[in-house]
């Protein structure tokens, strides 16, 4: 105990006190750009990706192979390129929030911006960014199969879908991308996150369907109270009013309602 | 500067933090004791805004911390040297928060080479590291911003003796230069080597706070005899204020000669007969230890296991 001393004695101490630097506060696009790093930076966020270019490569393919080239058109290349992607995303958009958790880097990530609602909103910007660019990388190779079959053909490309259409679509697939994000920010656990959407996606349509066939009133109304019953008119090309308002009721209470509720949760939860 | 006003943190029924209040000050290191479950942690996760206080206040530099428009570049916080993306290579970690603060890229080259991490270690995901690795990573992402608070939770954790002598002086420094030092430890002597001030918790509670001196000096007379309730019983009839300390002790505030004359009127024969210098802090922390849970040391087994 007597050594200790040696390393500290004060007569050496300057008196300097350290002048405090008046810092700016952290700009917005700033945190926007290090979570679209964060996205990059770890194998399951870059394989995500790959994922996505390389399934749209290979729908793309099949369909040229296994489609029946004379009436293949751009519609059939835009669903089977849409297939992988509307699984993909959902998933991307959950871990953006929930791997936070699951590696614990929430602790150093909100220690440093603790303006946590901040830090979500940077993150949205960036997934709903990846999710256009996946879009438009998955239409392009549909874009491109298409034009390869009109050239084997030897007709030109049969475009069959208009842009409002693939406009839809792209905010359908974006509503599935915010759905997985919304899970995330409620469960901040990939693992109850990723299932959440698979119960959402795959087991809530059956049993929609179940009641919608058991009740007259579900069978007429479930468009107002079921996201996907809801999406469906998006894939044609007139939507009514009604649809959009069905659409809207149906998003605000399966997207923005737990939102709400989730963010409410994050900002108030302790960070381990 | 860092100042905690009546911090109090409730888990339901059980409370974690009770009524804390303490300065550490700029200039000096302030060493924050205390046994397994005292309650550091979360009083500092409450400092850096990650869990929220149930009463009481945290103010950092006079603001609460997540008032800092950029908190990196004035507190360096490191709590859990563990929690960092085990896929990240550990210059990927440092990248990300010196982006984050808005720091030039070479800044973290300069904090890999401070904390001793080379080149090809700094390559590597934080998965394969070590636990002093991770501990130097951690280091190297609390000093990155050039803050001038730091607030550590057991930093020495998984250091061997020349990092525990490197950080120590790294922390010297730091304080000398005019920077606020907080350091968490459930090592005594670990506290004892480094810190200027310290401040002792058990059980959510401040039991004692004081410069190093103060509470190093505060020890009055350590007696010893084969029965130690005689003792001490003796020495309370002599009109002495003496008190059992763990391990079979008696402390009594009295000088040496006067507390000799006690026992030897009470004719009893004593085994040990010193001033206690710093055992008052010792003892306290030890009896703090053994009551608080765990392992309930039996009375007549070591004296110094606190400073072991
Ligand atoms: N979320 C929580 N819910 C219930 N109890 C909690 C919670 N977080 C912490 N505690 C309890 O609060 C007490 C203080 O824990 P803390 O981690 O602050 O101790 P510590 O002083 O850091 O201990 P150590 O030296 O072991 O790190 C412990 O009893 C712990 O179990
Ligand atoms: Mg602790």
């Amino acid at each position: 105990m007597s050594a200790t001393t040696v390393t500290s004695q004060p007569t050496a101490r300057p008196a300097v006190r350290r002048e405090r630097a008046v810092h700016a506060p952290i700009p917005f696009r700033r945190l926007v750009s290090v979570e679209w790093r964060k996205m990059f930076d770890t194998r399951s966020g870059f394989w995500l990706l790959v994922a996505i270019a390389a399934l749209a490569v290979i729908a793309t393919g099949a369909t040229l192979v296994f489609g029946n080239r004379d009436n293949l058109g751009y519609g059939s290349f835009a669903s089977a390129v849409g297939v992988p992607i509307t699984v993909i995303l959902p998933v991307l958009g959950a871990l953006s929030v929930s791997s936070e958790w699951g590696q614990r880097t929430a602790l150093t990530t909100f220690t440093l911006v603790p303006s946590r609602g901040r830090v979500i909103a940077a993150k949205l910007v960036t997934v709903v960014t990846v999710g256009l660019a996946s879009l438009v990388v998955a239409l392009a190779a549909g874009a491109v199969g298409n034009l390869l079959n009109g050239a084997i053909i030897g007709h030109a490309p049969l475009w069959d879908v208009s842009w409002r259409t693939i406009l839809q679509i792209v905010l359908v697939d974006q509503i599935g991308m915010l759905m997985g994000f919304m899970l995330g920010v409620l469960f901040r656990s990939s693992p109850g996150a990723i299932v959440g959407y698979f119960v959402y996606a795959l087991v809530l349509p059956g049993v929609s369907g179940a009641l919608a066939s058991a009740q007259q009133w579900w069978a007429d109304h479930a468009a107002w109270f079921d996201l996907r019953t809801a999406s469906i008119p998006l894939y044609d090309s007139g939507v009514t009013g009604q649809e959009w308002a069905q659409l809207g009721v149906a998003t605000l209470i399966w997207l923005v309602l737990p939102l709400a509720i989730g963010l409410r949760m994050l900002m108030r939860s302790e960070v381990k | 500067m860092i100042e905690i006003q009546s911090l109090t943190k409730r888990y339901r029924d059980f409370t974690a933090v009770d009524d804390v209040t303490f300065t550490a000050r700029p200039g000096r290191v302030t060493g924050f004791l205390g046994p397994n479950g005292a309650g550091k942690t979360t009083s500092m996760r409450v400092m850096v805004g990650l869990t929220p206080p149930t009463s009481g206040s945290a103010l950092i530099l006079d603001r609460a911390f997540t008032d800092l428009p950029n908190p990196g570049r004035e507190v360096g916080v490191l709590l859990d040297a563990s929690a960092q993306h085990a896929g990240r290579t550990g210059r990927e970690v440092l990248t990300i928060a010196a982006r984050t603060m808005g720091l030039p890229r070479q800044r973290v080259d300069e904090m890999l080479d401070r904390v001793s991490l080379t080149e090809h270690e700094a390559g590597r995901r934080v998965r394969n590291y070590s636990l002093g690795m991770r501990q130097r990573l951690g280091i190297a992402a609390a000093l990155l911003g050039d803050p001038s608070v730091l607030i550590l939770d057991e930093p020495a954790n998984g250091l061997d003796p020349a990092g525990i002598r490197w950080m120590r002086d790294l922390l010297r420094e730091f304080a000398d230069d005019g920077g606020t030092v907080l350091l968490s430890s459930h090592l005594l002597h670990e506290i004892e080597v480094i810190a200027d001030d310290i401040v002792v918790i058990g059980n959510g509670r401040v039991v004692a706070q004081g410069t190093k001196d103060e509470l190093l000096a505060a020890g009055g007379t350590l007696v010893r005899a084969a029965d130690p309730a005689a003792l001490l019983a003796a020495l309370q009839a002599a009109g002495l204020k003496a008190r059992a300390g763990a391990a079979g002790v008696v402390l009594a505030e009295a000088e040496l000669p006067v507390v000799g004359r006690a026992a030897f009127d009470a004719g009893i024969a004593l085994t040990e007969l010193r001033a206690a210098d710093g055992a008052g802090l010792e003892e306290m922390f030890l009896a703090l230890t053994a009551e608080s849970q765990r392992d309930h040391l039996s009375p007549g087994s070591t004296s110094n296991g606190a400073a072991a």
